[in-house]
């Protein structure tokens, strides 16, 4: 287990420059990295994004707040549902108007759900990274249980648009509620299957224990959050600690790791399914009734002044950070997406490694390249 | 038993006679070959007895080795399909349903899609390295089959090296995925040869030992001879050299590049690895040597020790049982059969479907066939040894195509590590202990 640091190799090689992606199986989407090989060891890494560019904020200035909605689900496509629970709460914040009840409970339940489902995105296509072919079937045999149910609430699967500023625009379709009370009674013996295959697995744990280790202090000092943040053992969740859309009613734990390593990662996400599945039973059960939208203007004219707003989404903290000049468009829109702060930690986590380790930490910070290109 | 052993001893030291020489002196007035070939069809009996290959059936030898061409390839388009559908099912899909029934024609579709594919060589690449590389592989993986005795006499030849010239033959493999790997000139090939180099060369070494425990029971290298050796010892080396079989079996799967060892042809990490550069025909070649070695290694495993063309229980000989296991094959083909026609009967009557339907009533019909030929007397006798010996190649087709749905990938270094610190210190211990227990046997 104990290989020889970089620059330490006992044979006199010459280092050969691997261009991994931006078309490679495994670098989840349009990622390239440019690795500097010893052998197979990494003896440096860089890099190089911005494939799947598309100026999501520069077009944000030039749409009027509610014409902007649909464009965050571009964004991190596998959970578009918190990229609009987080852009319509930051708006909701700068016109000062709140959800209602209603409204924000069902927000939290599909929330969640979407969690849920870039989890086992995730899963499916780690495992598969890993050489696991199986777990990707498994894994979104589940996924299409919770489209089917964003399907049926809001007529789309991927890019959901499922909120609007203000609360929802569309009330609960008659049988959401048993809908959601089968998942959860299924979902976690599903986790079990999962398990299964991969957690005590040798080979599995052999290629993940110890691998892309990443301290909390490094964490920190990268500002990475969400679950890579948490593996190594900050239980720090934006949920918890600025609760937003009621997220306070809710009784749930805070998953943590203890080494921070690849295999952390995995647990940490897994109990995090088990989690979400646990706050989606208890919103079930108590959606208050009452409208779903708030009084809003027909013209959006938010005052003059500026908000930052963050959510946990499921990679991290997704923050919006909207500057009004009290026109119909945002003067200024900027994303903080968890995928492109928590992708600056690749480059120290690799070094070092092997190139089977590199697609397995890609594969443990969980990026999605749209949201990381914007 | 002792009349086999006398025999196999007369065979060893025959096996340098030139092919011909005693047929041609019976008909002089006809070419040897073609002599040969006479007596074979003309008295059978003589041919059902002895080994062709080294007994002066030349034409008959070359029959055998066309045949075993053909089957190898019939059986490589089965794997290719069975595989397909037994990952699909243990994936909660359905894998191949769309050309033929149940998709039993999609591996022909492929292969004439593969053929008729452009076929490019990348800029820079080696051209005559690039081409050999595809042939080198498929050649040592067929060749290798020459030596391997699929019943006492369904074989080419009996070399009394047979062990050594499977394993030597075999092992030429890697030579074609480092070749490959070298001329495309592409960094994922390159890394892709150099992993199956040490892969392959590591892990040979355990397979080495292995055999070698074997044939310190044996005591002969022909694999005629060990598969004689278990039947005088009434008994599989399986249950003597449990470990050897163990250590086998995981090299084994290390040797063939499949998963979880396949690291030179990893997906997700050098996309295709040493084939990354090929396409059409060249790369089916590479998947043709692949599921031709698998087999390969496996007729291997079941002659050393599973028995080879023995029927499960070989050392019961009670008359009932014997008719018993005669009847297997044919029931084999008619539990097939069974299922194809039923599966052709359960499907919707819509004309849609008429053409599929109709092919697999056609399929069935030609294994129920098959399956009525084989429980005819002479035929189920005739096709006994060859059948068991399928089926326990069969069993560990099946076992790879399970290890490739369950497992991960190893890394690299892991890989190495498994060989060179467990396996081969394992297997050395392995076969101290069991020469010491053979010489203290009396």
């Amino acid at each position: 287990m104990t290989a020889p640091a970089p620059g330490e190799s006992h044979l006199d090689s010459s280092e050969m420059i691997l261009n991994m992606g931006p078309q490679h199986p495994s670098t989840h989407g349009v990622l390239r990295v440019v690795l500097k090989l010893d052998g197979e060891r990494v003896v440096d890494a860089e890099c190089v994004i911005g494939y799947l560019h598309r100026g999501v904020e520069k077009i944000g200035e030039h749409r009027t707040y509610m014409q902007f909605n649909p464009y965050v689900d571009r964004m991190d496509y596998v959970s578009a549902v918190s990229n609009g629970l987080g852009y319509c709460e930051a708006v909701e914040k700068l016109q000062g108007v709140v959800a209602p009840p209603r409204a924000q409970v069902v927000r939290v339940m599909l929330a969640e759900l979407n969690r849920i489902s870039s989890h086992i995105v995730w899963l499916g296509t780690h495992a598969l990274d890993i050489g696991a072919m199986t777990p990707v079937f498994y894994s979104f045999r589940e996924r299409e249980e919770i489209l089917k149910i964003f399907e049926k609430y809001c007529g789309a699967r991927l890019t959901t648009h499922a909120f609007r500023i203000g609360g929802l625009q569309w009330d609960l379709y008659d049988g959401f509620e048993s809908d959601l009370r089968r998942f959860c009674q299924t979902f976690p013996a599903r986790v079990d299957e999962y398990e299964t295959l991969l957690t005590e697995n040798r080979i599995w744990r052999e290629r993940t224990v110890g691998v892309g280790r990443l301290d909390a202090t490094t964490c920190k000092a990268l500002g990475v959050t969400g679950p890579v943040l948490r593996a190594a053992g900050v239980a720090w969740d934006l949920r918890k600690a600025q609760p937003y859309s009621g997220y306070e009613k809710y009784a749930f734990e805070i998953p943590v790791g203890e080494n921070g390593d690849t295999y952390d990662r995995y647990r940490v996400r897994l109990q995090e399914m088990r989690q979400s599945c646990r706050i989606i039973a208890q919103a079930v059960d108590g959606i208050p009734d009452g409208p779903i939208l708030a009084r809003i203007p027909k013209v959006f004219k938010p005052p003059v002044g500026e908000v930052y707003h963050s959510i946990e989404a499921p990679k991290g903290e997704l923050g919006f950070y909207i500057v009004s000049d009290g026109s119909l468009q945002p003067y200024r829109l900027r994303v903080r997406p968890p995928s492109f702060v928590n992708l600056q930690a690749l480059r120290g986590m690799v070094r070092g490694a092997l190139v089977a380790d590199v697609v397995a930490i890609i594969g443990s910070i969980d990026i999605v390249l749209g949201e990381v290109d914007r | 038993m002792s009349m086999a052993g006398g025999w196999w001893l007369v065979r060893n030291a025959e096996c340098c006679r030139r092919p011909g020489v005693l047929a041609a002196g019976l008909t002089a007035a006809l070419p040897a070959p073609a002599a040969n070939l006479l007596a074979a069809v003309t008295s059978p009996q003589a041919a059902a007895t002895s080994p062709p290959g080294n007994t002066g059936h030349f034409l008959l030898a070359t029959v055998y080795i066309l045949l075993i061409f053909a089957g190898i390839s019939v059986g490589v388009i089965v794997m290719n399909w069975v595989e397909r559908k037994v990952l699909a099912h243990m994936q909660v899909r359905l894998g191949p349903m769309r050309v033929g029934p149940h998709g039993l024609l999609q591996p022909i579709a492929d292969a004439l899609k593969l053929l008729l594919k452009e076929d490019l060589v990348p800029q820079g690449a080696d051209h005559l390295v690039f081409w050999l590389a595809p042939v080198v592989v498929v050649v040592a993986a067929f060749s290798a089959f020459t030596a391997i005795p699929f019943g006492p006499t369904a074989a080419v030849s009996d070399l009394n090296i047979g062990v050594l010239f499977v394993l030597a033959v075999a092992s030429l493999g890697v030579l074609g995925i480092i070749f490959a790997g070298w001329s495309s000139n592409s960094h994922y090939p390159l890394l892709g040869a150099l992993r199956a180099g040490a892969q392959m060369v590591s892990y040979e070494i355990t397979i080495g030992l292995a055999v070698v425990a074997v044939l310190l029971h044996t005591g002969t290298l022909s694999m005629q001879g060990i598969v004689r050796a278990q039947i005088d010892h009434q008994q599989w080396l399986l249950f003597r050299e449990p470990v050897a079989f163990g250590l086998f079996a995981v090299a084994m799967v290390a040797e063939t590049n499949r998963s979880p060892f396949d690291l030179p042809e990893a997906e997700s990490e050098l996309v295709a690895g040493y084939h990354a550069e090929y396409s059409g025909f060249r790369w089916s070649l590479f998947m043709l040597g692949e599921y031709a070695g698998m087999m390969l290694v496996s007729a291997v495993a079941v002659t050393l020790w599973l028995g080879g063309w023995t029927r499960p229980f070989p050392n019961v000989h009670a008359a009932g049982l014997d008719a018993l296991f005669s009847f297997v094959p044919a029931a084999c083909f008619l539990l097939l059969a069974g299922m194809a026609l039923r599966a052709a009967w359960k499907m919707p009557g819509h004309r849609r479907w008429r053409v599929q339907r109709d092919g697999l009533a056609v399929f069935g019909s030609l294994l129920l066939g098959l399956g009525l030929l084989l429980a005819v007397p002479p035929m189920r006798t005739a096709c006994q040894n060859v059948f068991w010996f399928v089926l326990k190649v069969a069993v560990f087709q099946y076992l790879f195509i399970w290890y490739r749905a369950t497992f991960p990938r190893y890394r690299y270094d892991q890989l190495l590590r498994i060989g060179w610190r467990i396996l081969i210190p394992t297997a050395l211990a392995n076969l101290v202990l069991s020469a010491t227990l053979t010489a203290l046997r009396p």
